[in-house]
């Protein structure tokens, strides 16, 4: 065990994957010579060489076609979209090929593709590199969607996603990389995917939540606990598949749930979560499923105001909670 | 420190190009900083002399720590030189702008009033269905005075609260909104007090019990059985009144479209000695008492298959005219068998008008979880005395039964003393 | 690059005379498969039906100059003879048109077409126009990087050459040197649009330059020299020389599909010339001109082919179709998970 924070975890992951497994490979924009815009892969190339720390062109449709040939083929690349935002143009070779790729063949062809991507505010990145992008992705049948908030996870997860037979989307929220340090076990540490983690038990209200705003909540849970509300943090860690199980636990516990995600509110995945308890739980509710989400805003701006008035902070999500507890 | 990067937060002090004591302009460089991303000169925010240096060269600070401190020129105060951009992480800076994610009202999902119209959540409709309990018994703790799922679960834990009322089977079979059948019977009574049943004769005929005659059975058992009731009545000389509504009612019916009786006149009355005497209007809590703010008044209604008890809420709040409306409208939702939930539940007392039927006397049932119930008898003419004369009087009687862990004899004379005399004095 | 048939004295490397017979078989027996296919969508027995008319030659050729069990071919929709060549059956190919549940390439779940026998080196397709093409490239990248002897063939309309992803394609290809060939079938239409208001070029060759390519054109309706040209640029993949972009010229004689009529945007007369150009008459003369086949031969095989269309066509007819159930699997390793 060692204390790490985000982007070490991810970047310890990547090393032991490449040393372990010659199948696995990196490509994506400026991963080689620079090492990624946040360092993650620094150094990699002078260790595992130019085929498997691999600098490709600026063109991400292309990053994910390529990289699907070769899962197809038998690799286990993993291509990296350096900034989320610039994925849109990937987006057919994401959903209307590496998603279906098992399913069209009927089993016949499959396609184990890890695709990285640092997505999320709160870094002054402005209109194109801040956005979440998970409400795109998570709809796609044949697709896993992965959204870690701790280092501990990031590494479980991505070695996960690193061994899954089918194609993920690994999101890492930017803000977290160096702001967020915790425990990471030693070694090839793995959390299954589709599994939630209850990261503050709780008695009064649920909150469901992931990424960035797992953190939040967390800390406006430990302000609320001096008035005696006691909240329940559900970091759900993977969005597709999601852990239906966990959630339909904790709305029944608690019977009331404030769903916070820094994405935008209409069509984000807080919609799904209310649909899910509303459909399965909806008697054990003692108020109505609440989300507290990004502004329905094209993305945050640059000036600081703008940023700050659309990332739910952990003031505006502990004055959620506490209008939830007295409902 | 500044923040020399997205998601830099912290940095190392490289060296520092100025020492104590050395003037510095604005915008000179006066320290280099080291983050893993960068190595930067920082310019001085300041013109001035430098002050102490607070972060030696090779310690790591977080980003927004104070390095050193400026005298600016002009001052004798130093200046603190740490960063004039504040870290974007965690500072919380109250956001002048709507709140993210709240645009766009909430709208009928904020708890109403509870006077507006009682809603309960599908957790608390669940448990109380589950546990047959009455809500209209219960104190809601949740906002403007909703019953939260933890006041049910509590009221479960604490047997407060009292099984459904013959009114809420009422309200189900008159297509009320009310949860699915929860029609069972109340747990068989035990068998210390096990009733006695009569057998048929062959001559004999067998009346099936509707739900509403089943309900009623149970509730008049358990309310006879389990509340000490203690009854008394006083006569009240209604002579004047009598003559009064004689001369008003017309005007009134033409006005208010609705018949000027007795009632409305006894439950303003009521309404009034509550006031003065509050202690009345309250229920039994096991180990307390629980004191009713709002006086929701009962009204006692003979419906074909037997009797409904609809509320009239904030009685007090109500004029004469009110309450002739109120009571007429819910008289004609029992008779055709609209009344729903909200009509029938939190009540705080009950007023029966057995007079209607001629009866001078009567010793009613309380309806639980009131602590109280009063009667107007029949107006009738009697012989009476007044100022040592015997005159013929209109009387009427008005009898109370009380809980008496709730009230006292006092009390409760105090309280029909006061109706008594309300009634007696019309018109004001 | 062209040449006439009849200049030939000596046959190309690795063509033989019973490897040209063999070739000619494919060329009807794809003709056959087409047709059947059209005429059971006209009977109302399935609902879609693409042809090659007018492809066989280079689709042939290319098929005959790849390695079977090496190289891989990732064709597109209209390549039936290319696949039909490479492996697959006719069986299989009349299961895909039926859509029945024992489909091999994806269970009745694609249009008829989209070809996938992973176990016969032959891709996974979809119907997305060039999205095979980056897949293709991929597939060549981990050949190298394993250092595997195997070629990638990937195949397109001229169609495809406008979608961003094929240029991302040949520049990824180019920069890398990789083992691959593109090859281009263009029919001069895509759906109803001309090659005039498809590419400002001439030729869609004229487009390898600007990746580090050499750009070659060839008579797609001539087999020899559309097996030369294909030949070629293999070896230079195998060899480590890179990729080329090979340009097929031939023509579509039917419309692109069964849902589609060419009449609304060509003239009887153009449809009538280009016709004419047929290339499997046109190869079974040159086949008899120079020996290698007689009447009767070309007849048994005629023969043959048609018993094997037939057998096929009444076999696949009577597989059961896929039930709902069926709807849920493959959707993960798993299954369909939520």
């Amino acid at each position: 065990m060692a204390v790490k924070n985000l982007l070490e975890a991810v970047r310890e992951t990547l090393h032991d994957a490449l040393a372990r497994d010659d199948r696995v490979f990196i490509l994506g924009e400026d991963v080689g010579a620079r090492g990624n815009v946040f360092l993650i892969t620094k150094d990699f190339l002078e260790e595992f060489g130019r085929d498997r720390i691999l600098d490709t062109p600026l063109a991400e449709a292309s990053i994910i076609g390529v990289a699907i040939g070769a899962a197809m083929a038998g690799l286990r690349p993993i291509a990296e979209i350096q900034f989320a935002d610039f994925i849109y143009p990937a987006y057919s070779q994401i959903v209307g090929e590496a998603a279906k790729i098992r399913y069209r063949s009927a089993g016949g062809n499959t396609c184990p593709l890890v695709i990285r991507t640092p997505y999320g505010g709160g870094v002054g990145g402005a209109l194109s590199h801040s956005v979440s992008i998970e409400a795109l992705f998570y709809h796609v049948p044949g697709l896993k969607v992965l959204a870690p908030s701790t280092p501990s996870d990031a590494k479980g997860l991505l070695n996960a996603a690193i061994d899954d037979e089918d194609p993920v989307l690994f999101l890492e929220h930017k803000k977290t990389y160096r702001s967020i340090k915790g425990e990471v076990p030693d070694g090839k540490h793995t959390v299954p995917i589709g599994k939630a983690d209850i990261a503050r038990p709780g008695r009064d209200l649920s909150v469901i939540t992931y990424g960035l705003m797992r953190h939040f909540a967390v800390q406006a849970a430990e302000e609320l606990i001096k008035d005696g509300i006691d909240v329940e943090v559900l970091d759900l860690r993977s969005i597709r598949p999601m852990d239906r199980d966990a959630i339909l636990t904790t709305a029944t516990k608690t019977r009331k749930v404030l769903i916070v995600h820094e994405d935008n509110k209409f069509g984000g995945v807080g919609a799904e979560i209310s649909a899910i308890i509303a459909e399965e739980a909806l008697f054990e509710l003692d108020a109505p499923v609440r989300r507290l989400c990004g502004p329905d805003v094209p993305a945050m701006g640059y000036s600081k105001v703008y940023e700050e008035a659309f990332m739910p902070s952990p003031e505006r999500i502990a004055a959620a909670m506490r209008d939830l507890a007295a409902f | 420190m500044p923040q020399l990067g997205e998601t830099v937060t912290e940095g190392t002090v490289g060296r520092w190009l100025k020492k104590t004591g050395e003037a510095i302009a604005k915008y000179e460089p006066l320290l280099e900083v080291e983050t893993d991303k960068v190595a930067s000169e920082i310019p001085s925010p300041f013109a001035g002399i430098v002050g102490e240096i607070l972060v030696q060269e090779g310690d790591t600070v977080p980003v927004g720590a104070t390095v050193c401190e400026i005298v600016e020129a002009g001052s004798s105060a130093p200046a603190a030189s740490s960063s004039t951009a504040k870290p974007s992480s965690e500072s919380p800076v109250a956001a002048a702008a709507p709140s993210a994610g709240a645009a766009g009202k909430e709208r009928s999902n904020a708890a109403p009033a509870q006077a507006n119209g009682v809603r309960y959540s599908p957790a608390v409709r669940k448990l109380a269905r589950e546990h047959q309990l009455d809500l209209g018994g219960l104190a809601g703790t949740g906002r403007a005075g909703r019953i939260t799922a933890r006041d049910v679960v509590k009221a479960v834990e604490s047997g407060v609260a009292t099984k459904f009322s013959p009114a809420a089977q009422v309200a189900q079979a008159s297509g009320a909104s009310a949860a699915p059948s929860q029609a069972r019977p109340a747990p068989a009574p035990s068998p210390a007090h096990a009733p006695v049943l009569a057998h048929a004769g062959d001559d004999d005929t067998i009346i099936r019990l509707s739900t509403m005659r089943k309900t009623i059975a149970e509730r008049m058992t358990q309310a006879a059985t389990t509340i000490p009731h203690a009854w008394c009545m006083m006569e009240a000389d209604v002579t004047e009144l009598s003559r009064w509504r004689d001369r008003e009612k017309a005007a009134f019916k033409a006005r208010e479209g609705v018949n000027l009786t007795y009632l409305p006149i006894v439950v303003q009355a009521v309404c009034r000695a509550l006031k003065e005497n509050p202690l009345v209007n309250s229920a039994w809590g096991g180990d307390h008492v629980i004191q009713r703010k709002h006086i929701n008044v009962g009204i006692a209604i003979d419906v074909e298959e037997g009797l409904v008890v609809p509320v009239v809420r904030d009685a007090d709040r109500l004029s004469l005219a009110g309450l002739a409306q109120s009571i007429s409208e819910l008289v004609d939702k029992a008779r055709r068998r609209r009344l729903t939930m909200p009509d029938l539940t939190d009540g705080t007392i009950t007023v029966d008008n057995t007079g209607a039927l001629g009866n001078v006397a009567s010793v009613p049932i309380i309806n639980p979880p009131q602590a109280a119930i009063i009667t107007m008898e029949a107006v009738v003419k009697r012989p009476w005395v007044v100022n040592d004369a015997i005159a013929i009087r209109s009387i009427m009687n008005l009898c109370l039964c009380l809980d008496h862990r709730v009230l006292d004899g006092a009390v409760a004379s105090r309280f029909l003393g006061s109706v008594k005399k309300t009634l007696e004095s019309y018109p004001q | 690059m062209k040449s006439e048939p009849s200049v030939r004295e000596t046959l190309p490397e690795g063509l033989t005379p019973d490897r040209l017979r063999d070739m000619y078989y494919f060329m009807i027996l794809t003709r056959l498969c087409d047709d059947r296919g059209f005429a059971l969508n006209r009977q109302g027995k399935i609902p879609f039906a693409a042809t090659c008319q007018g492809h066989e030659a280079i689709q042939v050729a290319a098929a005959f100059a790849l390695r079977r069990g090496t190289d891989w071919i990732v064709p597109y929709y209209r390549d039936t003879c290319m696949a039909l060549s490479f492996g697959v059956t006719p069986r299989e190919q009349l299961m895909c048109l039926f859509a029945r549940k024992a489909d091999v390439f994806s269970s009745g779940r694609q249009f008829p077409n989209h070809y996938s026998v992973p176990d016969r080196n032959i891709a996974s397709i979809s119907s997305i126009i060039a999205a095979h093409v980056t897949h293709a490239v991929g597939m060549a990248l981990a050949h190298k990087m394993r250092k595997q002897d195997a070629v990638v063939l990937t195949s397109f309309g001229e169609g495809s050459t406008s979608e961003g992803e094929w240029h991302e394609a040949l520049n990824f290809a180019g920069i890398h040197k990789l083992p691959i060939v593109f090859l281009c079938e263009n029919n001069e239409y895509a759906i109803s649009v001309p090659q005039s208001m498809q590419m400002a070029v001439k030729n869609v060759a004229d487009r390898a330059v600007a990746y580090g390519l050499p750009g070659v054109i060839c008579d797609g309706t001539d087999p020899i020299a559309s097996y030369v040209t294909v030949r070629e640029a293999v070896d230079r993949a195998r060899a480590g020389g890179g990729a080329t972009l090979v340009e097929a010229k031939c023509y579509r004689a039917m419309s692109h599909t069964t849902d589609d009529n060419q009449l609304t945007y060509r003239t009887p007369d153009e449809i009538e010339a280009v016709k004419k150009r047929d290339p499997v008459p046109r190869f079974e003369a040159w086949l008899a001109d120079r020996g290698y086949i007689n009447e009767s031969a070309a007849a048994d095989l005629k023969t043959r082919a048609l018993a094997e269309v037939n057998e096929a066509t009444d076999w696949a007819e009577m597989q059961p179709s896929p039930t709902p159930e069926d709807l849920y699997t493959h959707v993960y390793a798993e299954g369909p998970l939520s």
